[in-house]
């Protein structure tokens, strides 16, 4: 073991109380959150174990964190960020607890190469590196993690994303809300047609009203939809394109062939409605009861 | 080899797929088809596929080929009973059967066929 880690890890070995208590309360002070979020209870013991698997660590002699003498400090590090991860830490606070140890470490360093400057600087200079490749390790973990929540959100959205309503019997409708992708559109159309088979419906009304762009591409997966759907016997309609979706759709000279589009969602529905021999039929309105029980509010004034 | 059963039922005649279908037995089928339209004269041809659960790139072609060889032998074909996967990938291999009528299931297509011919029927005698 190199001279400068024989003093670090003597100090962590003879004054590990210490340096846990001036850790922890560097931790608490410095980012303002070790006594309320985490609970101090929990980030002490997480600091003793990592405080432990540093001193395995520095005993085997290496300074290559990824080496297999890590491996306890390593998984301490993982639990921590992923921990931090899922209460929504910011990625400096949690790095912080990594780099916080650098004070009371150095302050350790001090006291005991105080009369040699040039040793003092070596330690301090290895000391700093190896907790920057931790805190660095920490970071890498604390993304991962994130990529695993954005992922799983992800995921989520898609499902909860494409809902198909039955808008009357044989008539069903599907708003897309958002950027409709291959994934997506692989959900859309199986739930699309899976809905067609359980209610029979000989009509879809596909609704790209919260469609924010249209290129070639969503409107290639779109008269896919509207393929498959027509292979199950059921017609398409398509409705909810916005003005600037039909100048799109035209410039970039997209065909969409023989299917029917509507600017509105009820233009469609007027459209399946006739399909199905429906009429819809004005007569006197019917109030809510309510608004027949209760006297005008406003005509006792006048 | 296999064959497929064609039935007729009085202007119409009725295939329901319920075996596998390989390439030969679909081959066989369009023979067999188109023979049989032309022997009972038929009207129209309805194509029951509820039990294919598996297509590739040259049955659903045969398929698209079958029917445009029953329209050329003046005989309407409707395709019933497809199922989300086969439509989905026939969809993806490119082949979404343009100009073969579809419906959901064999009540649906048999009233499809009924209007489409008697249409035609009209339309015929408007022309004469």
């Amino acid at each position: 073991m190199a001279e400068e880690l024989e003093v670090l890890h003597q100090a962590l070995t003879d004054d590990e109380a210490w340096i846990l208590e001036t850790w922890l309360d560097g931790q608490a002070d410095g980012a303002g959150f070790g006594a309320t979020r985490a609970g101090r209870g929990e980030l002490a013991a997480h600091s003793r174990r990592f405080l432990e698997g540093l001193r395995d660590g520095l005993k085997s002699g290496g300074t290559d964190v990824m080496a297999t003498p890590w491996e306890p400090a390593r998984q301490l590090l993982e639990e921590v960020a992923l921990a931090r991860t899922e209460r929504g830490y910011s990625p400096a606070e949690t790095a912080q607890f990594v780099f916080s140890l650098k004070q009371p470490l150095f302050e350790r360093l001090r006291e005991r190469l105080a009369d040699r400057p040039a040793a003092l600087a070596a330690a301090t200079w290895s000391t700093s590196l190896l907790l920057d490749r931790l805190g660095l390790f920490t970071t890498e973990i604390y993304q991962r993690g994130r990529e695993q929540v954005i992922m799983r959100q992800q995921q989520e959205m898609i499902e909860l994303s494409t809902p198909v309503v039955t808008l009357w019997d044989g008539v069903l409708a599907l708003p897309i809300i958002g950027t409709l992708d291959s994934s997506r559109t692989q959900v859309v159309m199986e739930s699309l047609l899976q809905r067609i088979v359980d209610s029979g419906a000989s009509i879809a009304i596909i609704d790209i009203t919260g469609v924010p762009t249209v290129d070639t591409l969503t409107a290639q997966h779109l008269l896919k939809t509207v393929a498959a759907a027509r292979l199950m016997g059921a017609d398409c309609i398509i409705s909810g394109i916005r003005p600037q979706i039909a100048q799109t759709i035209v410039h970039l000279g997209v065909d969409l062939g023989t299917v029917i589009t509507k600017a509105t969602l009820a233009d469609a529905f007027a459209v399946a409605l006739r399909r199905l021999g429906l009429t819809v039929t004005r007569r006197p309105p019917v109030l809510p009861r309510e608004t027949r029980q209760e006297p005008p509010s406003d005509s006792g004034g006048a | 080899m296999e064959r497929i059963p064609i039935l007729k039922m009085g202007p119409y005649l009725l295939v329901t797929i319920q075996v596998d279908m390989h390439d030969r037995v679909a081959l066989g089928l369009q023979d067999d088809l188109t023979q049989k339209i032309v022997q009972a004269r038929a009207k129209g041809v309805l194509i029951d596929i509820s039990a294919l659960d598996v297509v590739d790139s040259f049955i659903g072609r045969t398929l698209a080929d079958i029917a445009a060889m029953s329209r050329v032998l003046d005989a309407e074909t409707v395709v019933v009973g497809m199922r989300p996967a086969v439509a989905i990938t026939l969809v993806e291999l490119g082949l979404p059967l343009t100009g073969v009528r579809t419906a959901l299931n064999v009540e649906r297509g048999m009233a499809l066929l009924e209007a489409a011919i008697t249409r035609r029927e009209d339309g015929d005698a408007d022309i004469h």
